[in-house]
This record gives structure tokens, sequence and C-alpha cells, in this order.
């Protein structure tokens, strides 16, 4: 068992995990941070989508050894005094979700890419989220989901 | 009635934002692996790495013997739980039918096929221990293919299947095809391939079961589209446990497409091993054994042909089709390829005569089953392709063939040659014409031609669809080999402070119905939007219902809830008239009020009576208190939705890339309920048929190995994958159900794969190709190029 100290969502937590954990299974089984999802094997779907330090990382791609001393957001964190982060109310807006399993990781990730890039064209929007997968959408009303929110933070 | 029809909708029609989006964007859902129960342990399955093989012995000793390991299983624990049923074999046919078990026990039929289970206290653990658990397998003759299957000398998978078929079904009238035939000016004839395909919920399968041995009672959590049908399965097929004691519970489910309807091994399994252990069992797919062993879906070998006239008028239609149903049947495979694909072949032309032969076989490959469309999608691609493929050989315009050919809105209910229910409403030309005016039509063949004098290759498709949806009548459905009804129900409460709770035994996952189902209630009792309630996923607590599937929940589950609507309406109208001291006969029911007809004045609102039903202690004579009542609704027709969609795409013959430069989709759902839900459930559906047409496969080697085994080599689309959607709509109520909807989940996928092949083959048209199998690589583009 190793000792790791990690600011998740601003509150700092001293764990024991086995080397091995994946920085998901941290935020999951051990914090029981449930809204970050796991959706393959291979980091192909993004549902595990969370900042680590201000970056967008894919946290099965990640061991929670390696997050030791790290500050990492996850979906509960995101919204700020139950203000939704103007994501998160894109998505609902524009019925950017529907059975809402790759949603967390898909917001997590598009708050990034606004973060490096407010304005993005609709097709810098969907290069941007290549690294996650959704089956229900067809990711027609993700794109104007992220759209909003751009136009949104824009006009703050 | 006339009350009703001056109800003003307030909200039914609205393009309202979800009710259900709050928690799921906030990561506060409850998918099954959010769940921890006290005392639960993790199950990890060892599968078997060869497609067929005897098993000569398991040693599980080591792995037993591992730290933190609670148990280990093999098949040979648990021959106590019966192989898994088929609840839907072809019907009036024999079906050599095999289930599989909770693990296997002494053979192995496909690769993934469970072979032994660790129970352990963590999930790493258990994965650890799969590693020392010994298995002696003996290697067996592989087939992958069905038409190899059925071929002499092919390994032979189940002793009750001669040749490995499943069963032999056929459908239409061969003697008036088959003359129909030799009076066509032309035949045309085509193989065409509907490759397999993974379902892939961005969520897995998984399962909690927990036995409480104090009430005897056994719980399971599930990632599930039907818990009803699962509870009444697992009772009284799998574990026979009786049916009072067996709960099923499905919390949000992250998508399923089909591929969480039916049963799997693993769900006995961590019943059966819960008990054994006394303590809660939980089991979760990893992606690869997702890929491996939940139900794949089409995945059909098709000779067509199709007489022609000169003039373009389609007379005969004969098909054959190998369905490759995999190493066992699944609980609704036996009706895929057979009713649901068999039955629509003739699509949305009035071809007079027609016939279809399936043969369902066995492979060392993943059960196949519903997937988004099952069996819809072979069929409308393959009359679509065909449609093309005719226009082709007449040069003639594929709108103009497609034109020549339409059932006709004075033929409904059209009665099909293949022997489906009567269409119950229809009129296709609008939708063509609409989709034709979006595309451009008029000046497309120009811009082709002179687009193709600079070397570019533009193609346009046409697919114009029709589908089966709200599949119920239970009649009907189990005549065609269904064991079981279709029907929907729903219990509507108005509680006491007028709020209302629904319970339906649809299962919702993604599709909405939380939103539309309380958009209706809303307008039906006049009660705000907020103060409706919907609730489904808990067999304990909602009314049997067989479940989410075949865009049946509004349909089917929302016309069983307006029958609940419509009998509380009569209850308030009686208390109210018994408060009003009016007569009963002279009551009406509007904007949320019980009213004496003439004078609106004379009126007790809905909150009003609900109190007084509720307390009681002033009702009419005979009537029980409480306003509420359930309805099951089995309605006389399914309904079918059609449409035309439209793609454009541009291909580079020197690479083989297709570009996808518009699609375009003209859908017919009937009445909307919420066009914001339709349009997104038509966007998803097209993205998983245009997947299909440019990036799905699933491939097995030869040696029942499936190549592509991950999201890695299996290519779901992503957002750069897939174009702009432009939609529109007709609107043609159905005559089948009280609210005249039709359904929209799956058109999407039923009419989009073909819409983007036959552009695709429209643009090769230079290079003489006239067909090509899905999908459209640049590979596979590029060697269809230069093979000619």
């Amino acid at each position: 068992m190793t000792a790791i100290t990690v600011t998740v969502n601003g509150k700092q937590h001293h764990s024991e995990v086995e080397p091995r954990t994946l920085l998901v299974h941290y935020l999951r089984e051990h914090l029981n941070l449930t809204g970050t999802h796991i959706g393959c094997d291979t980091s192909q779907c993004g549902a595990c989508v969370v900042h680590v330090n201000g970056e967008s990382v894919k946290s099965c791609t990640m061991l929670a050894v390696q997050a030791d001393g790290a500050n990492v957001t996850t979906i509960e964190g995101l919204a700020h005094n139950g203000q939704l982060h103007p994501v998160q109310e894109g998505f609902w807006e524009k019925h950017g979700l529907q059975c809402g399993y790759c949603t967390t990781g898909f917001i997590m990730a598009a708050a990034d890419l606004l973060q490096k890039n407010p304005h993005p064209t609709d097709d810098e929007i969907r290069h941007g989220m290549e690294g996650n997968l959704c089956r229900c959408t067809g990711y027609e009303n993700i794109v104007r989901a992220i759209r909003y929110a751009s136009e949104k933070m824009a006009a703050k | 009635m006339t009350a009703e029809t001056t109800l003003k909708p307030r909200m039914v029609g609205q393009a309202i934002k979800r009710r259900e989006d709050p928690q799921l964007i906030t990561g506060r859902g409850n998918y099954v692996d959010d769940i921890k129960l006290t005392g639960m342990t993790h199950a990890a399955i060892l599968r078997s790495p060869y497609a067929h093989a005897n098993i000569k012995s398991i040693d599980t000793s080591k792995a037993a013997a591992h730290p933190g390991v609670v148990a280990v299983f093999t098949g040979a624990d648990m021959l106590d739980i019966n192989p898994l049923p088929y609840a839907w074999q072809a019907a009036g046919v024999p079906n050599n039918a095999n289930g599989p078990r909770a693990l296997a026990h002494e053979a192995v039929h496909f690769v993934g096929e469970g072979v032994a289970v660790v129970i352990a206290e963590d999930r790493y653990i258990a994965r650890d221990a799969l590693d020392l658990i010994e298995v002696d397998y003996e290697p067996l003759d592989v087939v992958v293919d069905a038409e190899e299957a059925t071929q002499p000398g092919a390994v032979q998978l189940h002793e009750n299947a001669p040749n490995n078929i499943v069963f032999e079904w056929q459908c239409g009238d061969k003697a008036k095809a088959d003359d129909a035939m030799a009076k066509a000016d032309m035949i045309v004839k085509e193989r065409i391939i509907n490759q397999r395909l993974i379902p892939t919920p961005m969520e897995t399968r998984g399962c909690i079961g927990h036995y409480n041995g104090g009430t005897d009672e056994y719980t399971l959590w599930m990632t599930s589209q039907a818990p009803h049908v699962h509870k009444l399965v697992l009772a009284a097929f799998v574990m026979g446990i009786p049916e009072h004691k067996i709960r099923c519970i499905a919390p949000n489910v992250g998508g399923a497409f089909g591929a969480k309807i039916f049963m799997y091994s693993d769900y006995p399994l961590v019943l059966w091993a819960s008990k054994r252990i006394g303590r809660p069992v939980k089991y979760m797919e990893d992606r690869s054994e997702n890929y491996k062993q939940t139900t794949h879906g089409r995945d059909h070998i098709t000779d067509v042909e199709l007489g022609v006239m000169k003039d373009g008028k389609v007379v005969g239609m004969r098909v054959h089709t190998y369905a490759n149903m995999g190493a066992y049947l699944s609980t609704a495979s036996g009706g895929i390829p057979t009713t649901l694909y068999g039955r629509i072949i003739t699509g949305v032309y009035d071809i007079p005569a027609a016939h279809c032969l399936v043969k369902g076989v066995y492979t060392n490959t993943a059960m196949v089953d519903a997937y988004r469309g099952a069996g819809r999608p072979e069929a409308s691609y393959m009359i679509e392709r065909m449609m093309d493929r005719a226009a082709v050989e007449l040069n003639m315009d594929p709108a103009d063939i497609r034109r020549k050919n339409f059932i006709q809105p004075d033929q409904f209910p059209y009665h099909n040659a293949v022997g489906l229910l009567p269409y119950d409403s229809g009129n296709y030309e609008p939708a063509l014409d609409r989709a034709l005016e979006m595309a451009g039509y008029a000046n497309f063949r120009q811009q082709q031609a002179e687009a193709r004098k600079q070397g570019k290759y533009l193609g346009l498709g046409i697919s114009s669809y029709v589908e089966i949806c709200g599949v119920a009548p239970t009649a009907w459905v189990m005549s065609e080999g269904w064991g079981a009804g279709l029907w929907e129900s729903a219990n509507v409460k108005v509680q006491l402070t007028g709020k209302v709770t629904v319970f339906t035994g649809t299962m919702p996952h993604g599709q909405g119905v939380e939103t539309t189902f309380a958009q209706i209630v809303a307008d039906e009792l006049g009660v705000g939007y907020d103060d409706v309630d919907i609730k489904y996923g808990d067999t304990a607590n909602t009314p049997m219902g067989y479940g989410t599937y075949g865009s049946r929940s509004l349909v089917v589950g929302g016309s069983a809830m307006k029958k609940s609507l419509d009998k509380i309406k009569e209850k308030a109208k009686r208390i109210a008239a018994h408060l009003l001291e009016a007569n009963p006969a002279d009551m009406e029911f509007a904007d949320g009020k019980a009213f004496v007809k003439g004078s609106p004045d004379r009126a007790k609102t809905i909150a009003e009576i609900a109190a007084a039903a509720a307390v009681g202690a002033n009702l009419p004579p005979g009537e029980e208190p409480f306003l509420d009542a359930t309805s099951y609704y089995d309605p006389p027709n399914c309904t079918f939705p059609f449409g035309t969609h439209i793609c454009i795409v541009e291909v580079d013959p020197d690479t083989g890339r297709v570009d996808l430069k518009r699609y375009i989709a003209v859908d017919d759902c009937g009445p909307q309920i919420n066009p914001l839900i339709v349009e997104g459930q038509i966007h998803g559906g097209i993205a998983q048929g245009l997947a299909q047409a440019m990036y799905e496969r699933a491939v097995y080697d030869e040696n029942g190995q499936l190549i592509s085994g991950t999201l890695m080599d299996y290519a779901i689309p992503t957002a750069a994958m897939v174009p702009h959607i432009e939609t529109d709509y007709t609107v043609t109520p159905s005559p089948a159900n009280p609210l005249g909807v039709k359904g929209a989940g799956e058109a999407g996928t039923i009419a989009s794969a073909q819409a983007v092949m036959n552009a695709v083959i429209d643009a090769l048209a230079p290079f003489g190709v006239k067909h090509m199998q899905m999908p459209a690589t640049p590979e596979n583009v590029w060697k269809t190029i230069h093979s000619k």
C-alpha cells in the first residue's frame, strides 16, 4: 500500500492505495465519486475524463499514485455554488445527452477544450472531442451544446 | 369528447428540455456499477480462449487459495441452473434450439464463453485469481461463417442441429413469386451482406445479485431494458425461484440498443453465487468481455432477386438469407431474422409477389439478437439497395423508380405480400419530395456531371423506408413465435395533495420517457408538469410490462398510461358530480377541472377531487377511495413509421476515402410529444446506421477469435466521423393507438445505412460499380474501384 494525498474537488484526501490502483477506481471506489464512468478498457471512450491540475485526463490511463499531490476536479466538482458550468447547462439546453453515461466525460473534456479554445468552430469541436465516444446522440446535439457553452462564456 | 378536444395542449408538442438531465450532467446518476452493498463481493469470469473445445478438466485449487478470494465455481457446480431459454423461436417450423448455461459445462462454443467464476473481496483480486485457474481444453474445428456452417463437412456445434441449422423459415407465396419472376421483363440479382455489428452501449452490462436468507428473497440490480421480463424468465425458466421471491431493479441504464433486453449467463450466476456465499455479488463486464459475450447484431448473407418491368414496376421479389445466430439461440433471436425481417422485405413498395426463405445457423461466434432496428435495417437495406440496382439497369432515376412503386395513400391499411400485419397508415411521397427538395435534387445531377469532369466523384443516395414499431399485439406476436405478451401497463396515482405519480412497466434508458410521459399527464389532467413524477425500473413497485425496445415505450406504454388517465378523469367526474350534487352524465373534464356541462363555474379541480377521493369521507355510493387507475394496453396493430433519408458523398478514387458531405432526414413518426427528444432519437439512430455503412464490422478470424475485440479495433464513430444532420418531418397519425404516435427510436438506424451506400455506389458509377458490400472503408472502396 502507498500513502497518497490528493485534492479532489477542493477537498484534501489522505489515502492508502495499492500502487496499481487506477485513478478512476480510486475516485469511484475509494472516494465514492461515481460520476466518473468506465466505458472501455483501452482508453478509447473518454467516459472517465477528469481534470488533473486543470488539464483533462482519462482517469483510466493514470494511476492513483501518479495523482499524489495533484488537484483533481471531477464532474461532481464542476458546478460552483449550485450554478451549473456553462457546458453542463449547454448539454441540458441542447439535449446533448440521452443515457447520460458518456456525458460526464464529455462535459469534462469540453470544459477543457473551451479553456484552450474559447471560440471553436463546429469542426474544431468535433475534432476536439475525438477522445470521447457517445453512442446515443450522433454528436449533433453535443456539438450544439458545446457551441452554446462557448457563446454563453463569451457573453460573460 | 368535446371537452377533451377543446383542451388546449400546453405541454404536448413542446420541445422542452429533459427532466432526466440534471442528475446526469452533475454526476449524480445511479448506474449499476455505482451501487455498493454492505458485504458486497466482486465476481470475475474466466472466459474460453477457444471458439470450440471440449473442457477436459478445470483446476481451481490455486485460485481458491489466493488471499482475498471468497469462492471459485465452475459450470459443474451450477447444473441446477437451467440453460437460458429462447423466448422467441421462428414460428411454425422446428427450432433446433440450444441455450447457454450459466457457465459452460463440458464444452465451449465461442470465444468468451464463461468457464469459471472467481468471487473475491475486490475486483482486482478477482481478476488476479483468474490467472491461477488451469483449464485443459481439447480444441475442436471451428466455423464462423453462416453459409459455410451449413455445407457438408462443416463442424457440428450441437447434436440436435444437423448442418448447424437452427430453423428454416419462410414467408410469402413461393409459387406466386416464381410466376411473377418468370413474367418480369428483367431480373436483377445481388448478393448482399449485412455485416455483423456490436451494439456497444457506452455502459457495458453488469449486475448485483443479493440473496436474503432471512426472507428467502432474491434481488437483482441489473443493466436491463426489461426488468419484468428478466424477473419472469429467471423465476419461471432459469432458476425455478417462485416469482414473488425475486425482484429485479434497473437503475440508470447507460444505453442498450437491444443488447440489454436478453437473458445472460451472469444474471442467474450472481444470484446463485450470492445464495451460496451469503453475500451480495457484483459482476461488471469490461469492454472486451462485452464484445465477446454480449449479443451482436445483423450478420446476414442474402441472395436477392427483383423482378422488374421495363417501366420500372417491380412485380416480384425472391430472397434467400443465411442468418448467423451465433453459438446458441439468444432470448429473442428467433424472431429477428424472421418476423422482423422477412415480413417487411418489400419495404414501402407495392410488390404483389414475394417470397423469403431464412436459414438460421449456428456458428462459433457470440450470439446474435436484436440490435437497434433488429431485422428491419437488414430488410430496408436490401430493398433500398435493390431499388437503386434496378434503377441503374433500367437507366431510371432512383427517385422515379421509388415513386412508381410506392404504396399509395388510399391503399392503407395495406397488406403486403409477405404476411405482415396491415401497415397502419402512410403517405410516402411527401417525405420523399421534401427530402429531395432539401437536397437540392433538381440541380444535383447536373452538379454531379460537372464535378465528374473535374475528377470529383459526387454521389447521392436515397433511402425510403418503413419500419415496424410499437411491436405488440400479443396474439400476433405469439402467432409469430414470441412466448409471452407484449402489452404494456401503467398505474397513475393522483395523490392527496394533487401531485401525480405514474408507474410504468416500460424501462427507459435514454429515451426521455420521464419527460414525454409527464408532458402528456400535465395536459390530460391539467396539472403542473412539475407536479408529475414518472417511476420505472423496479419490479417491486411498477406494474408488469415488457420493457423498452422496438420503439414501443410511448406507442404501447404511453397508450396504457393514456387509458389510465382516461379512467382517472371518469372517476374524477363521478366524484365531482357527487360533491356538486350534479348528474354524473352532465359532467365534463377539461383544463384540470370536472365541471357541469354548460356551467363551467360549477366545478371541482383535480386537486380538490383527489383530496376528496384520498380522504374518502364523502364519495358517491359504491365508489372506492383514492384517485388512481391501472391499465394494461394491448394495441390492435403495430405502427409503421416511414420517411426518406438522403446522403450526399464525395469519393476520392485515389485513396478510396468517402467524405460525408450532407445528411438529410425526413421522418414521419406521427404526432410528436417532444420534438427535441424525437430529433435526438433520429440523430442517434442515423449515426448508428451510418456507422454500419462507413466504419463498423465485427470480424472473427478462421479460428473464431474476435479480431475487432476492443474499442481500439471496432470503429465506433467519433464526432469527427459523423456529419451534420439536417432533419424535417411529415406527420401521419397512426390509427392504432389513442395517441396517434408511431415511435422514433429505431427509424434513423433503419433508414441510414442504405442512404450512405447508395450515395457511395452512385459516386462510383463511372467506374462501373453497381454494388459493394459495407462498410465503405477507404480500403474497401479503393479495392472495389480497382477490381473493375
